[in-house]
């Protein structure tokens, strides 16, 4: 199929707005990076920086629904192109909420700098969150090169960040009960490992959008959650 | 399911040397407006005029394979084409009413074929049609006006009112709202809907926004061939053929 | 590279040019048609001061004195012994009332009884015995009536004849212009307007003064009635044929060629052809309008064959198209559709086409309606085998015979046959306009 439009400056509008998500997913790329950094050199002023960021972050969320409903209006896209705009909506929010999980993650440092360092959380922490990051660079890859297994790939690998979130509640738990003192900055860091879960999360569900871009299908709520809560609501039904 | 109305298979068309329709087989379904769509010069019109025989009018023109209405081959040399194209009628694309009044436009078909016994009869029939063309409001107080008085929207509907007056069981219009500004062709579109009730629908339209607000049914033609045939919400979202997507898209080719 | 700004008011020579020569242009048609427009008013103004002098004629009023001593030797008023009196026995009841006039009038003058008789045409005693015989109660009464006066006076009064062309001249001579002078005077002799030059039939050479049209026009008449229901029909028919059901292959162009040709074939062709085929083969009386008529009639046909074309083709065919639409077959597409939206235009066409066959002479000379025709034709169908004339061929007539009144007879003729096309062709573009349709 030939990739340009007979009309070259629907094809402009359309570019604008991918390239628009793909600065949008550099600087949440680089957001996660930061924070997570900032958390384990205990840097309070990265962290300030990367809470700072984020309102770029959101502004460009702004900007590609305004643009995306200007193309709807004017260009009335069907089939693929249309296809093309509603991911691109999807994409941005899930992309918007990746960003505030990684301000979340700057704030929560910044109060943890001020409490004892809980050995060994950190490193699991950044391991997590460095395969969300690993995640979210093949998402984006595969959104540019339509590439449908690396994104079925990227689903795939949600289980085992989901995994990861399960052993690292677990072990929070673990300290929790050894020290009361460590309850705290525990806690904190629980929640800063259940929003890299949901990041995972949102991550996934852009490499499902690519999915559905590429084929016209949404693949099917098939993927399994794994995480402990989940399963106990489950086994309580 | 909806029964088939018309069945065509392997039709070729020849004018002259040139082999204009291209193995296409296609069945339309009753009381579904189908649409076909595709490129100037796809064969799309050609091939609705098939389905009426109007192409017989043409010295040069050819054609072989089946065409069937209800089952009955209506290239049979049996069949009388008159009595065909009072049981499928046409709209056109340039309004085109007889120099008559609005009452003698709606009434000759009618008259001609002997369908009324009296003048209260055809009175009936000239209402009825009139108001399946929703435009017996604005003409039963001057039905002896002449037909080419009125506005283009209402000369389209007269037209219509015409092609139903014979009790057709298939309609055919030939971008039937081409002519039209954008009221009068939400109105024709609005009347399409109604009108699938009773009759099948074929259009041919060169606005795919028009194909896909009113048929339940997409034919894609291109070069002759029929690329692809399906439900009109899958053809606009996800269609199965490139060429498809790429005329629908708007795409160079 | 962008042209330098100019302004709207400064005006380029090549503008300038143009303008002037499109001026000359617009001076050349106009001459143009001031030449046209000057040499058809120097043709009508000659034709109508030649010929208007033909409407008004010249009549002498007298009482005559109608004794059956001499008119009715039975005295039983019975027809068939009355018509034994031939006109020989009326004209001196003429000359008598003459002279009685003159006497009462004490008009005295050396004239001899013929020469005072000459005054009165020569027709005026068929006239009187017409009369009488039509009127037999008139018989010993004394009756007033009009006469024509003679061509040599009615020539007098129209200013021809002078008193001295008179000197020179052996049918008239001063003294009697002398007499003539008195009669007027006394109110005898008027001119007033001549309805017989319309009605009366042709006479003879010597009797210029009661030469009519009447046989002439009738016999136009009769031979365009018979083109009208001939070419019509067949020219309509063929037409309608060859533009929408004929098939479009070499004969039918064939046909197409040769209908153009003949509609260019020179009229004197028609008239060998209608010498040959009508009246040698076929038998038919020479000189009627029957043969006329046919003779006419294949010299219109492709004149109306082509312009009902044009008319069928100015139909569009999206009319053609919504009636098959709805099922009509090409006949009930013709007749009920077609037709009534080209009739104008055929009607133009056919009255255009009769126009030009009234104005036709080469033909009709060469079946014979030249002749001297004296009796109206009688009326439809039999009247078309008797013998007429025609209006132009009357008027080829009249310029042959050698009484100078004939001049003004033939320009007379001309006018009338004149206004006869005007009015067709006025009535034709009338028609156009009226009946004009924008789809």
């Amino acid at each position: 199929m030939p990739d340009q439009h007979i009309v070259r400056s629907f094809d402009k509008d359309l570019e604008a707005i991918q390239a628009k998500i793909m600065k949008m997913g550099g600087l949440v790329e680089s957001a996660i990076h930061e924070s997570v950094k900032s958390l384990k050199k205990r840097d309070d002023e990265l962290a300030e920086r990367v809470r700072e960021a984020d309102h770029l972050i959101d502004k460009l969320e702004e900007e590609i629904n305004y643009d995306a409903a200007q193309v709807l209006a004017l260009r009335q896209p069907i089939a693929s192109d249309l296809r093309v705009v509603l991911s691109v909506m999807k994409i941005s929010g899930n992309l918007e909420r990746v960003g505030d999980y990684a301000k979340n993650l700057a704030k929560r440092t910044t109060l943890l700098v001020q409490m004892p360092a809980i050995d060994g959380a950190s490193g699991a922490i950044k391991r997590m969150a460095r395969e969300v990051e690993r995640m979210l660079k093949d998402a984006l890859d595969a959104y540019v090169h339509q590439d449908v297994a690396l994104a079925e790939d990227v689903r795939a690998r949600d289980h085992e960040v989901d995994q990861m979130y399960n052993a690292l509640f677990r072990e929070f738990l673990t300290f929790m009960m050894e020290d009361p003192r460590n309850i705290t900055a525990c806690m904190h860091l629980h929640f800063i490992a259940k929003n890299i879960e949901r990041m995972g999360d949102h991550v996934t569900s852009i490499a499902e959008q690519v999915i559905y871009l590429v084929t016209g299908n949404m693949p099917g709520n098939d993927r399994a959650k794994l995480d402990y809560i989940a399963e106990a609501r489950e086994a309580e039904e | 399911m909806k029964e088939v109305k018309v069945s065509a298979r392997d039709v070729q068309v020849y004018y002259g040397e040139n082999h204009a329709i291209k193995d296409v087989s296609v069945e339309i379904e009753d009381k579904t407006v189908t649409a076909f769509i595709g490129p100037s010069g796809c064969g799309k019109s050609t091939f609705l005029r098939c389905i009426n025989r109007m192409n017989d009018t043409i010295d040069i023109c050819r054609v072989e394979g089946d065409i069937l209405l209800d089952g009955e081959d209506i290239y049979d040399p049996k069949v009388d084409p008159v009595q065909l194209r009072a049981k499928v009628g046409m709209v056109f694309q340039k309004p085109n009413p007889f120099p008559k009044s609005i009452y003698d436009n709606v009434a000759y078909g009618p008259r001609i074929h002997g369908m009324a016994a009296s003048k209260s009869d055809l009175d009936a029939i000239v209402e009825k049609s009139l108001r399946r063309a929703a435009l017996w409001g604005e003409v039963k107080d001057r039905l002896s006006a002449s037909g080419t008085g009125l506005s283009g929207g209402q000369q389209q509907r007269l037209c219509i009112a015409r092609a139903v007056a014979t009790e057709p069981e298939v309609l055919l219009m030939d971008e039937p709202a081409s002519a039209l500004d954008p009221i009068a062709t939400a109105q024709i579109e609005e009347l399409i809907d109604e009108l699938r009730e009773k009759f099948a629908v074929v259009i041919v339209t060169h606005s795919m926004q028009q194909a896909a607000r009113v048929s339940q049914k997409t034919a894609f033609f291109h070069l002759g061939n029929l690329v692809e045939y399906g439900e009109t919400s899958q053809i606009f979202t996800n269609p199965v053929d490139p060429r498809t997507e790429s005329y629908i898209t708007g795409r160079i080719g | 590279m962008s042209r330098p700004r100019t302004s709207l008011f400064d005006i380029t020579p090549r503008t300038r040019r143009r303008n002037a020569a499109e001026k000359r242009f617009r001076a050349y048609g106009i001459a143009a048609i001031s030449i046209a427009i000057a040499v058809l008013a120097m043709l009508l103004v000659s034709i109508v001061s030649s010929g208007a002098g033909a409407f008004r004629q010249t009549y002498i009023t007298l009482d005559v004195d109608l004794p059956e001593a001499k008119l009715d030797k039975s005295g039983t008023r019975d027809i068939a012994v009355m018509k034994k009196v031939s006109t020989f026995g009326y004209a001196p009841l003429i000359t008598k009332a003459l002279m009685d006039k003159l006497a009462e009038m004490g008009f005295e003058t050396p004239l001899k009884k013929k020469q005072i008789g000459a005054l009165v045409s020569k027709a005026a005693p068929a006239q009187l015995r017409d009369f009488v015989l039509a009127n037999p109660d008139v018989v010993g009464t004394t009756q007033k009536f009009e006469f024509l006066a003679s061509g040599r006076i009615d020539g007098y009064m129209k200013g021809r004849v002078t008193y001295e062309s008179a000197e020179k001249d052996g049918k008239i001579s001063p003294e009697q212009l002398r007499l003539v002078d008195a009669l007027v005077a006394d109110g005898a002799i008027v001119k007033r307007f001549n309805w017989a030059f319309l009605t009366s039939p042709d006479a003879s050479g010597q009797r210029p003064e009661s030469a009519g049209l009447g046989v002439a026009i009738l016999g136009s008449l009769y031979m365009m009635l018979v083109v009208l229901l001939l070419a019509l029909p067949i020219g309509v028919a063929a037409s309608i044929y060859l533009e929408e059901f004929a098939k479009q292959n070499r004969w039918t162009d064939l046909i197409e060629v040769n209908i153009a040709n003949l509609a260019a074939v020179p009229s004197i062709v028609f008239g060998i052809l209608g010498l040959a085929i009508f009246i040698n083969f076929a038998g038919l009386p020479q000189s009627a309008p029957i043969v006329g008529g046919l003779v006419l009639t294949l010299m219109t046909l492709p004149t109306i064959i082509i312009s009902t074309r044009a008319a069928l083709k100015a139909v569009p065919p999206s009319i053609r198209e919504a009636a098959l639409g709805v099922g009509a077959s090409k006949m009930q597409t013709v007749i009920h559709h077609v037709l009534p939206l080209a009739a104008p235009g055929i009607l133009t066409g056919t009255i255009i086409g009769l126009a030009q066959a009234l104005g036709e002479t080469a033909p009709l000379l060469l079946i014979g309606m030249v002749a001297f025709v004296k009796e109206f034709p009688d009326a439809p169908p039999e009247g078309l085998f008797d013998p007429a004339s025609a209006l132009p061929v009357q008027v080829y007539n009249w310029t042959q015979r050698a009484d100078p009144g004939f001049v003004e007879r033939a320009s007379g003729a001309i006018i009338v046959l004149l206004l006869f096309l005007v009015i067709m062709n006025v009535a034709a573009v009338m028609l156009r306009r009226r009946f004009e349709r924008r789809w």
